[in-house]
Parts: structure tokens; C-alpha cells; sequence
């Protein structure tokens, strides 16, 4: 494969950029794999791609029903950060914060990761007690976190409504400076390029139609473009993960819902940091191009429509405009949905199931987009090596049989106040 | 904008009610022993299919009834509303 690089650029430059390679293949699939990876979104080419480099497991397929990142990696708002209080999240999340900043250079791939920092603003003193708490967990992990009073949170987000009279006033907040965004497509991409340069075979347009189980072991999966054997198969489908359930008889604690984000028209440069406001549920962020990058809750009930309806919208946008009153003067570019796999403690599952050779890497709610590295490479380490890694040990599906609840914030399937 | 026909109430916009999930999900019988799995079942584990599904709405800012939706999840045609103590057919 050729190597991205200013000497290609310009050597490709020369014959029109006519002559690079393709940067995935497009192969017909094979009889048997020793790994299938099932969705071609982030979290399945990352696992894709792990399982090549880190356990030289290359005779891999992933199958996707559209096409590779059409899905929630292509669908996010980009946000990428750590800031997690619990053990398990924070080491896990720390991990893949590792992972994103050498992404670019191990992909070869230029994924635009802008550790610009997250603010997450306080309205209360109580929230500033509990985000001291949080801030403190997070140091005694090795995680960044700075606590601002009011007037430090003026000097960075001035943009911000600091009246006296407002319901929300801004009492300061809690930052995780090296938290950042990345371009969600080249993430998806870059992973791409990489296993099928490994010999990974990425097979798209290929819908699972049912799986091969036998005396309580995993055989192969049926799809709309033939029966593919394999004796390990990774399900990362989140969104679609309670359809595929169905088809193994597994009833799983999810609900797949509906969540909305949009952009409001390019505009010059004016928020440097992401920030999330503290009393009710919405996150913002200027691109590149000079969007306003914004999300906020789920549309609150059960949905596989990819599209959201008005009065959430209208909901999110309200607490935007109350934090950022000069939101309020922008139009709105663009908005879209996508399905997320909401658990019923607010945190993923990445383990192994009842079924031998089945794994299980779904529930990741609001927060999938920045695990994608660090969810690929725990995935690939269950899968590779047949048990769990200590970082996803805690993402185990019967924590909620045995009590062992990741209730990081209590955000489960219900909206943030409902 | 989804618009609900409460059984109590009429046609109403999405923005008077609150959702509360799966509307087929009993809760196992008081006094006998149960598994479990019955109370996972119970308190976690839900199909939530693309399609038809049977789900709890409640009137929050209306007569604050509990009523039954017949809504497919995929397209969120709604089909029909029941009151609570109705018997989804």
C-alpha cells in the first residue's frame, strides 16, 4: 500500500492524483474466517484492525450491512475525553486517550485529533462540590482535570452568559484540557485502510440474516451474500444490537433510542474548547469548517428511525441558547440522527456470552464515538485470547445480575429529566 | 412531532407526555420465589425490536394516566392507545 506522505502527495501530484491505490478492497467474501467481525463502524474496524496488529489474527472479515462509516462514526458529535470518575471507566477511557493521540501517526492517516479541552460548566455549589469530587477521582487516575471558579471559566468561554439574573448562572466548571475532538470519517476510514492492508477483508452491502449455533457453540453466521463459517464472531453493532439479539435468542438490557445532533452555519472562529452545560443535558463545539457542532438528549423513546423529531431539538436547543445566548443569531446547516444502544446503567458491555466463540461489544449509549480505539483493542483482546482484559473487565454483561452496576452519571435509557 | 391519542383526553402533541418503556414487561408475582433471571427479566432485559411494540406513555402534562401505544419504532407510525388497564390484544 502506498504511504501517505508529502513525497507521495506531490509524486501523485504529478499524474493528477490519478494513479493512488484504492484505500479498501472490495472482496468477495470466503467460506471461513477465524474471525468475523460483525458492523463496519468504528468500534468493528478497530477491533478489525487490533486484532491484525496486536495478535497477528489476519484472517478476518468484517461485515457490514450498508457501507463502513455510514453508521454512528460518521453520525457524532467527535468528542473525544476522559472524564469519568469511576475506576473502570477512567482507566479504560485513559487508555484510548493514549491510543488517540498516536492514532494519526499509527494509522498513517491524518485524523485531525485536537486535544482543545472539554469544560463541563457547574450552576450550583453543590455541582462544584461534586465536580471536585469527580475532578479528584480523576488526578488520583493520572487523569488531567483543573477546577475553574466562575471568573477563570469567563477568561476561556467569554461567549458564555455570565448575568447575575439568569436561572443557570455559571458558577464554574470542570476541565479535562487534554479531552479534545477528532474527524469522526478519517477515524473510520483510517482503520479501514489499515486492516485491509493487514488482510482484513472488509465486505460491505452484506446483511446478517441469522447465525449457525450448535451444541452451545458458534459455528458461522448467514448472511444476504452466503454462509460464512467461523469459529469466533464479534457482534459491534451497537444500534442494531437488540435485532441481532433476537436472531441468537438473547434478550439483553438495552433499548435501542434515538439521539439528535446538528450544525449551525459556518461561522469565524469564536469557541476553542468543547463545552457542556450543567443543567440539563447539551454539548457544543466550533469544527474546523466553523460549525457549531451541538447535541443534547435522546428523543426519549424506543426508535430505529435514524431521524429525530422537532420538540427534542427545540429542548436541546433552549439550554444551548440559555448557556451561549448568541446561538440564538445562528441558522441552523444541518440535522440528523442516529440509533444508540442505551444500556440500563449507562455504560457498554464489552464480553464474552453464553455462546462459545460469541462476543459481545454494544451499550455505549451517548459516549461510543471517543472508546472506538480503546473499545477495538479491549474487543480484540477478549476475542483474541478468549477472556476479558482487565480494562473492559467491568463492561461485563452480567453486571446486572450480580449487582455490579457502572452508573457512572444514573444515565440509563431515560432522558436526562423526563 | 408524534402526536398521541389519549384514551382519557384526545389527540395530543408528544411534548404532554413522558415515556415509560416496554409495555409488555410484568412484573413477577408477589409472594412467590422468584429467579434471578425472572427479576433481570424484569428490571433490565428488554427486546426492543424494530418494529410494532406495545409501550407505557404517561399524560404527564395532561390527566398524568398511564396509557398503552401501539407504535412502530421503526417508521413512529402510532396504530392504536389503550388505557392502562386495558388488555393489549
Amino acid at each position: 500500500m502506498q504511504k501517505y506522505s508529502v513525497f507521495n502527495l506531490v509524486k501523485n501530484a504529478l499524474s493528477n492524483h490519478e494513479n493512488w491505490d484504492l484505500a479498501w478492497k472490495d472482496p468477495t467474501p470466503k467460506e471461513e474466517y477465524d474471525v468475523v467481525i460483525i458492523g463496519g463502524g468504528g468500534h468493528g474496524l478497530a477491533t478489525a484492525y487490533y486484532l491484525a496488529k496486536e495478535h497477528n489474527i489476519t484472517n478476518v472479515a468484517i461485515i457490514e450491512k450498508g457501507w463502513i462509516g455510514g453508521g454512528n462514526v460518521g453520525r457524532n458529535t467527535t468528542i473525544i475525553r476522559s472524564n469519568y470518575m469511576h475506576d473502570d471507566n477512567a482507566l479504560f477511557s485513559e487508555f484510548g486517550m493514549d491510543l488517540w493521540r498516536r492514532m494519526s501517526q499509527d494509522l498513517n492517516y491524518n485524523v485531525m485529533f485536537s486535544p482543545r479541552g472539554i469544560i463541563n460548566l457547574a450552576h450550583s455549589d453543590a455541582q462544584m462540590n461534586t465536580y471536585a469530587r469527580r475532578g479528584n477521582s480523576m488526578r488520583l487516575n493520572g487523569i488531567d482535570a483543573v477546577l475553574l471558579n466562575r471568573e477563570e471559566v469567563k477568561e476561556i468561554i467569554p461567549m458564555a452568559d455570565f448575568s447575575e439574573n439568569v436561572r443557570f448562572p455559571i458558577f464554574g466548571g470542570l476541565m479535562q484540557p487534554s479531552a479534545g475532538t477528532a474527524r469522526h470519517d478519517a477515524v473510520a476510514w483510517g482503520y479501514a485502510r489499515q486492516a485491509d492492508d493487514m488482510g482484513v477483508d472488509i465486505i460491505q452491502n452484506c446483511e446478517v440474516i441469522g447465525f449457525d449455533v450448535s451444541a452451545g457453540k458458534i459455528n458461522g453466521v448467514r448472511t444476504s451474500r452466503g454462509d460464512i463459517k467461523a469459529k469466533k464472531i464479534g457482534l459491534c453493532v451497537a444500534g442494531s444490537t437488540n435485532i441481532l439479539a433476537e436472531k441468537l435468542n438473547m434478550t439483553l438490557p438495552i433499548e435501542t433510542h434515538l439521539l439528535q445532533a446538528c450544525v449551525s452555519e459556518p461561522v469565524k472562529p469564536v469557541l476553542d474548547k468543547v463545552v457542556t452545560f450543567g443543567a440539563g443535558h447539551f454539548y457544543i463545539s466550533q469544527s474546523d469548517k466553523g460549525e457549531m457542532v451541538m447535541g443534547g438528549d435522546l428523543d426519549g423513546y424506543n426508535s430505529y428511525a435514524q431521524r429525530g423529531n422537532l420538540p427534542t431539538l427545540q429542548h436541546v436547543l433552549t439550554e444551548g441558547i440559555a448557556m451561549m445566548p448568541f446561538l440564538s443569531k445562528l441558522k441552523m446547516l444541518r440535522t440528523w440522527g442516529g440509533i444508540m444502544d442505551m444500556s440500563m446503567d449507562g455504560s457498554p458491555i464489552i464480553d464474552k456470552t453464553h455462546i462459545e466463540g460469541l462476543y459481545l461489544n454494544c451499550g455505549w449509549c451517548y459516549g461510543g464515538f471517543k472508546a472506538t480505539p480503546a473499545s477495538g483493542w479491549t474487543f480484540a483482546h477478549t476475542i483474541a485470547q478468549d477472556r476479558v482484559h482487565q480494562l473492559n473487565a467491568g463492561y461485563s454483561l452480567n453486571r446486572f445480575n450480580t449487582g455490579h452496576l457502572l452508573d457512572e452519571k444514573g444515565l440509563g435509557t431515560k432522558t436526562w429529566i423526563s | 412531532m408524534l402526536h398521541i391519542k389519549c384514551p382519557h383526553c384526545g389527540m395530543r402533541s408528544q411534548n404532554e407526555f413522558s415515556y415509560g418503556g416496554d409495555a409488555t414487561v410484568k412484573r413477577p408475582e408477589l409472594g412467590k420465589e422468584i429467579s434471578d433471571q425472572d427479576w433481570d427479566n424484569f428490571v433490565y432485559n428488554r427486546k426492543s425490536l424494530r418494529g410494532k411494540h406495545w409501550e407505557l406513555w404517561q399524560h404527564l402534562s395532561g390527566c398524568r394516566q398511564w396509557i398503552k401505544v401501539y407504535r412502530d419504532t421503526a417508521t413512529h407510525e402510532i396504530f392504536k392507545t389503550l388505557k392502562a388497564n386495558e388488555e393489549i390484544s
